[in-house]
């Protein structure tokens, strides 16, 4: 090969690295087409720079080609979507600036709602049996309403939206909870866990059967949650400045902070923190697969302690109340590591340290949760069942069902036998299954246990 | 006669672990091989074949691996693995079954004149 034709091959392939669709190995491999492409054109006759021109030709247009690396490759489609806001013309200005006017008022919208009710004369302060059950309903719905708009859903979607949020709403209403009464604690807590996932309906309302979109959910939402936590950071300091500073003048800024600013505030931020994700999303993606590097480890080790201290004291666990839904959110927080890693993981890279150490750690909570589990159903057996213990009992038991079959699947996956791809379509699968039980907590349980 | 487009998507796993299942291979080749089958008339393009062969890949149908060829060049050859081969084994018998059906409507009963519509570029 001739000097210039290396120049030319030098020169294709910094165009084509331009595509953040295509990897280095992407573009490696179809340079090594293109090379077997000139090479039998040169074979047939034509001129080193002829055969190039024809090669290229041949491999017809790049935006096709990235349009079908990007495709196969949805875990890239991020990145390429970013890069779209950051260099395309007035098209996605105009489109960015839609969202930022959207953003604003569905964020206006939630931090509105919740102030709502008091024209109604509930108060914010008095009436926590009305508040907590009902407060995933104030800025939810805004969110999905968000998610749905930028992604054009369809009526039957938006049809499907609305019924599930009345729903919810009916749930968290109808039954009429005393404050005092389990049942409300199990509404608050398992009604935005329910509607969370009607929030995940809006977010793959584009695609609804992709089952790769649904791991971009499980992705949004720990980015979500990251900066949600940021937000809350920002805000609890801008708090701290308000009471400072007002104090100081000589006014109570107690009122205003307490009724308005963090109630407000908390609702909107959770549409501010989605759209942080949609049109950000290049900042948290490096950050979020460093803190589920950083912390698979750590709980890793603290879980195994755990065990360890288990054994030695060969004491049982003390199943109270608390500890019962302290070992549930122990759990809660490894699958969410484990559902966290894989959504950011590449499917592509062969097994390494760090899957192996992800089976550690879900082979270490499914043993824990084996021992919780044995401890609640022998509770039940004694005292009879309250709602907390039959929730928490059901919790374990789908969350055991999870984690047995994602260590197995782990498992084959560190030994070489079973593809990334089962691992993740397990999970993908398995996701309607919390749904539907938080759904059960929050619309069955009541009635079952008598509004206990 | 061009093969429809949809017909090409359709065909191409069985026809790709098919070509894989003779011998490991890699990208530019397996093209040559179905232009070659076809002869010519399966339009097969590199935004197909590539991102199809990763698909493979991520489902573990096939495995790859980096082989160096004449001096810094790096070629990308692909191996069938064992589900490959049972997924090539269960698509072949789908196909068996479509085209099975599809001669026998074509063949007419008790009639050989139609026999001669070519099946090649679908099986």
């Amino acid at each position: 090969m001739t000097d210039d034709l290396e120049a030319q091959f030098a020169q294709w392939r910094t165009y084509v690295q331009r595509r953040r669709e295509l990897r280095q190995t992407d573009v490696d491999e179809l340079e090594d087409h293109l090379r077997g492409s000139v090479d039998e054109l040169v074979g047939v006759g034509l001129r080193e720079d002829e055969a190039f021109l024809v090669a290229v030709k041949r491999m017809g247009s790049l935006d096709d080609l990235s349009r079908e690396f990007a495709r196969e490759h949805s875990e890239r489609l991020w990145k390429q979507l970013v890069l779209a806001n950051d260099t395309d013309g007035p098209v996605t200005a105009t489109r960015s600036r839609r969202d930022l006017y959207a953003m604003i008022l569905c964020a206006a919208g939630a931090a509105l709602s919740i102030k709502v009710p008091e024209l109604f004369g509930v108060d914010y302060a008095q009436d926590t049996a009305f508040y907590a059950p009902n407060a995933a309903l104030f800025a939810l719905p805004w969110l999905a309403g968000f998610l749905a708009w930028r992604r054009n859903a369809s009526r039957a979607v938006i049809g499907v939206l609305v019924g599930l949020f009345v729903l919810g709403a009916v749930g968290a209403n109808a039954y009429r909870l005393v404050e005092e009464s389990q049942s409300l604690v199990l509404t608050t807590i398992h009604l935005p866990i329910a509607l969370w996932f009607v929030v995940g309906l809006a977010y793959v309302s584009d695609d609804v059967r992709a089952g790769r979109r649904r791991m971009d959910f499980v992705r949004f939402t720990g980015e979500w949650f990251i900066y949600y936590v940021l937000i809350a950071l920002g805000g609890g300091v801008l708090t701290a400045f308000l009471f400072g500073t007002f104090s100081a003048i000589g006014l109570d800024p107690q009122n205003v902070v307490g009724h308005w600013i963090v109630p407000c505030g908390a609702m909107a931020a959770v549409v501010v923190a989605a759209w942080l994700v949609e049109a950000k999303q290049s900042v948290v993606e490096n950050l979020a697969p460093v803190l589920t590097r950083l912390f698979t480890p750590l709980f890793t080790v603290a879980l195994l302690a755990f065990l360890v201290a288990l054994v030695v004291t060969s004491g049982g666990i003390d199943v109270e109340r608390e500890a019962l839904i302290l070992f549930d959110l122990l759990l809660v927080v490894v699958l969410g590591l484990l559902l966290y890693s894989m959504s950011a993981r590449d499917p592509l890279a062969p097994p390494g340290l760090f899957d192996r150490m992800q089976l550690a750690l879900v082979v270490s909570a499914l043993v824990i949760d084996v021992v919780v589990l044995w401890q609640i159903t022998g509770r039940i057996s004694e005292f009879g069942t309250t709602p907390n213990k039959a929730a928490a009992l059901g919790e374990n038991v789908v969350l055991l069902a999870n984690l047995a079959w994602s260590a197995w699947l782990v498992l084959g996956l560190v030994r070489k036998r079973t593809p990334f791809a089962a691992v993740e379509r397990w999970q993908i699968t398995y996701l309607p299954v919390f749904a539907v039980w938080a759904w059960i907590v929050v619309l069955v349980f009541p009635p079952v246990f008598a509004f206990a | 006669m061009k093969v429809a487009k949809d017909l090409v998507a359709a065909s191409a796993t069985p026809m790709v672990l098919g070509i894989l299942a003779e011998a490991d291979n890699y990208g530019y080749a397996i093209l040559r091989r179905i232009n070659e089958l076809s002869g010519g008339e399966l339009d097969w393009t590199e935004g197909l074949l590539y991102p199809l062969l990763h698909r493979l890949e991520r489902l573990g149908h096939v495995e790859s691996t980096w082989q160096s060829v004449a001096g810094e060049r790096k070629r990308k050859y692909y191996r069938v693995t064992e589900s490959g081969l049972a997924e090539l084994a269960e698509q072949r018998r789908q196909w068996d079954t479509v085209v099975d059906a599809l001669k026998e409507i074509w063949r007419g009963p008790g009639d050989g004149r139609f026999t001669s519509i070519p099946l090649g570029g679908l099986a």
